[in-house]
This record gives C-alpha cells, sequence and structure tokens, in this order.
C-alpha cells in the first residue's frame, strides 16, 4: 500500500480519481481491523486529516458544518455542539473507547456503512446532510441516502464526504440516542434508536423524527411512529403507539448480539425512551447528557 | 510495497525512521525505532495495550498507519517518567501491585496520563470509563482503578 495525505480537496479527488485502486480513510479504525481481518488492502491510502476543511467543526448562524474526518472526541468535548445536538453528541461519544474516540469520525461511522453505527440514527433524525466531492466539484445529498446496505454506500468510486452541514434545531426541540448493548462500554449495538422532538408552549408534539439503527440493512425512519407523535402530548398511550410502530418496522438478523423477536422488542422500549427523553429536552425538563455513560 | 522516510517528535525528541508506507505505527515504533514498551495485543484497536498519546491525544498506534506520524508529536511510555524519578502513576501502579504480567501497563498508564491531563480529579467511575479501552487479562482492574486515583491525588499535592 502506498500512502498519500493531500491538503485540499481537488487533490485527493486527484489521487482517487488517478488510481483505481485506492480508499480514502479518516481514523482507520475500521480499516484497519478490516485489512488485517483478510480484506483485500487497496493500492494508495488517501488520508483525509491533512484537509483542513475535513477536520474543522464551525457554528454559522443557521447551522453547523462539521469536517467528515473530524475525530468525534471534537464533537463530544464542543459544549455548544453538545448544548444544541445532545443526542448527536451522545451517539458520537458512544463509537469505541477514548483511543477510538481520537480517530473515529461521522464521515467513517457513515461511510463504513455498518448498520449498527452509533451516529447515524443521531445524523438522520438532525436532518444532516452530507457535502460530496466529486471529480466535477460537490454534491449534496442527505444522510439517509448515503448507505444502500451493509458495506455499500451510494457514493461513486472517488467521491468521499467532505463534511456534514446540520441546521440549528428549531426552538423548543431536543434530540436524543439510545443504545442497547449487553455491557457497559465498547460494544456494537443491538439496537440503537434516536429521536428529535419538537414541541409546542402546551407540550403537544408538533414536529417528531425517529431513526433506528441495527434493525435493518441501513438506518431507517420510521414514519409510523413520528405520526403517531405529531399533534399529541407525550402520553402513555401515544409512547405505546411508538413503541409498537417502531418494532414493526424492524427488519432485523440473527446473530450473536440479539435474536430477530429481541431486537423487534427492544427497538419498541429505545424508541419510546429515546422520546420522551428528546421531548424532555425540548420542554428544558433536563439539559443533562449522558456522555461516558450508557443507554 | 514502498517505504516512507517519516519525521517527527517521540518523547521530547526530534525522530526519524523508515516505514513500510502500510505499515503500523505500532510496529515502526518497536521495530525501527526500538520502543518495545508499545505492546501489541489484538492489533485491531480493542485492546489498548499499543496506547500512545499523539499530539496529546491518547490513541492506538496499531490503527495508525506509520505515515501518519509525520510531523506529530509522539509520547510513549518510555518517555513517562522524568530524568530521575518514576511517573506519579508509575509510582502508583508500584506501590498498589496494580499489575500482574505487565503486558497491558503500559497502555494502562498511557490511557492514565490522557485522563489525568484532561481531569486532574476524575471519580472513580470517570476513571472506569477512560480505561474502557484497556484490557486486563490478568483481571487486575480494581487495583489499576485504585492506582489511577491515586496519582490523582499525589498529583493534586504536590
Amino acid at each position: 500500500m502506498d500512502y498519500v495525505a493531500p491538503t485540499t480537496v481537488e487533490d485527493a479527488v486527484g489521487a482517487l480519481t488517478s488510481t483505481p485502486d485506492s480508499r480514502v480513510f479518516a481514523g482507520a479504525t475500521d480499516l484497519i481491523p478490516q485489512i488485517r481481518a483478510g480484506r483485500p488492502e487497496p493500492g494508495l491510502l488517501v488520508d483525509l486529516k491533512r484537509i483542513e476543511r475535513l477536520t474543522s467543526v464551525t457554528e454559522g448562524s443557521t447551522s453547523w458544518t462539521i469536517g467528515a474526518a473530524t475525530p468525534t472526541s471534537r464533537l463530544t468535548e464542543n459544549a455548544d455542539f453538545t448544548a444544541q445536538f445532545p443526542g448527536l453528541s451522545e451517539a458520537a461519544g458512544l463509537i469505541g473507547s477514548d483511543q477510538i474516540q481520537n480517530r473515529s469520525s461521522l464521515g467513517g461511522n457513515l461511510c463504513n456503512a455498518s448498520p449498527a453505527a452509533d451516529s447515524v440514527p443521531a445524523l438522520i433524525v438532525n436532518d444532516a446532510r452530507a457535502v460530496v466531492a466529486t471529480s466535477g466539484g460537490t454534491r449534496v445529498i442527505g444522510v439517509d441516502e448515503v448507505t444502500t446496505g451493509p458495506g455499500q454506500t451510494s457514493l461513486a468510486a472517488g467521491e468521499f464526504i467532505v463534511e456534514f452541514e446540520v441546521d440549528k434545531p428549531p426552538a423548543n426541540t431536543g434530540d436524543a440516542y439510545l443504545r442497547m448493548i449487553p455491557r457497559t462500554e465498547m460494544d456494537i449495538a443491538v439496537v440503537g434508536a434516536g429521536a428529535r422532538i419538537t414541541l409546542d408552549g402546551q407540550g403537544t408534539v408538533t414536529d417528531a423524527r425517529i431513526a433506528l439503527g441495527a434493525v435493518a440493512p441501513t438506518a431507517r425512519r420510521v414514519p409510523d411512529a413520528e405520526a403517531a407523535l405529531v399533534g399529541n402530548a407525550i402520553t402513555d398511550d401515544v409512547l405505546a403507539a411508538v413503541a409498537e410502530a417502531a418494532s414493526a418496522a424492524c427488519n432485523p438478523i440473527d446473530d450473536k448480539r440479539g435474536t430477530i423477536d429481541y431486537r423487534k422488542q427492544v427497538a419498541g422500549v429505545l424508541a419510546k425512551r429515546a422520546v420522551k427523553l428528546a421531548a424532555d429536552r425540548a420542554a428544558g425538563i433536563t439539559t443533562a447528557t449522558t456522555n461516558g455513560s450508557h443507554a | 510495497m514502498s517505504r516512507t522516510h517519516v519525521n517527527c517528535t517521540i518523547n521530547g525528541d526530534p525522530a526519524d525512521f523508515l516505514s513500510e508506507s502500510g505499515g503500523s505505527l505500532l510496529n515502526a515504533l518497536r521495530d525501527e525505532v526500538g520502543l518495545t514498551g508499545v505492546k501489541e495485543g489484538c492489533g485491531t484497536g480493542d485492546c489498548g495495550a499499543c496506547s500512545i498519546l499523539m499530539d496529546d491525544r491518547v490513541t492506538c498506534a496499531c490503527l495508525i498507519f506509520a505515515p501518519e506520524a509525520e510531523g506529530r508529536t509522539i509520547v510513549t511510555i518510555e518517555g513517562l517518567a522524568g530524568a530521575n524519578e518514576l511517573h506519579p502513576l508509575q509510582q502508583c501502579f508500584l506501590e498498589g501491585a496494580a499489575l500482574q504480567c505487565g503486558v497491558c501497563t503500559p497502555g494502562f498508564l498511557m490511557a492514565a496520563k490522557a485522563l489525568l491531563d484532561k481531569n486532574p480529579n476524575p471519580t472513580e467511575t470517570e476513571v472506569r470509563y477512560a480505561l474502557a479501552g484497556n484490557l486486563c487479562r490478568c483481571t487486575g482492574y480494581d487495583k489499576i482503578i485504585r492506582a489511577v486515583l491515586d496519582a490523582a491525588e499525589t498529583l493534586n499535592a504536590s
């Protein structure tokens, strides 16, 4: 394997298009274990971390721009970002150990295309957009348009994600991401659930986004659960409807981490809890985050 | 596979080494630079035995391609002690018998150093989360946690 570390997006695109057998990487926390497990080595490694735009986190007036190769620890340590997106910050903070957090990135977590990627449901409920570098410039797509299946993305050869754009949440809005794992730290989601809730002054839900991870080939929104929330207060009956819709939306696999039936049931429970936490944040009842803790 | 010339700072001194472009920084540190205190456990970022500081951040040297170290500042276990005395973390690990076979110890010490640099007065829970990326197969966690808390106390008193 050869290695290059371009300093501009254009040079990275050039390196990728001139070498067919090339691969971009950020933290390499998935890439190196995959190579060690026997996946073919790329001929050229293109390190994106020397491109300033890829490792910058910028708060604009109406949105945040997060470089796709930024280590996730930069997000969890960013108090302003975490105050505005506690759920997304928590999700980013669940990716591996401190050692991994200093390398892992949102771009890598998304493009590795694991169905269990923790940050993806949280990005989706926040309507995050991915700015994709192409040989002709950049194009912008929704984060939910990036993964197409386990290990598969919609990005063409030579394309990579430069940065994410996330609009600041409207007033009275809260987000949350909860993950079920059988231990406390350092594990892969059995189920993950992200939620973003907007309330009016009376506690009625005016907007709801719910996305599940690890229960289908890609993270997915749950429109039926969202519909059960909008126009209603967060009551036990409404939460029961959310749980039922979330369980019904699952198309999981049986594996060593959980059975199909278990994943479906837990998806309902986690979706309900995530909605409750997001709604409490939207109402200002809690502002605490659980970084460094677990669901 | 081509070889790359890498310039960086290791344990306070300028250093340079030749490395396979796709080789790990772990192998370069051990085989080219001779810093064998950096241990290989799993080689996939799960066990933390190869923990080092790169630009003051704790990372697994096995998950870094060697050429990525160009221009970076690296601290390994060999750079932890002072000229004439052990670092308080090392002293507390010794006094608290916070090790058995010792293979995980350099990684635990570097992860603990990163924690105390950032949070000089951690709770036990915070120590446990901060060291979640380090595995000890002799199961010496309790003494390790206590040694880190003792070292924090020592550092805060000095």
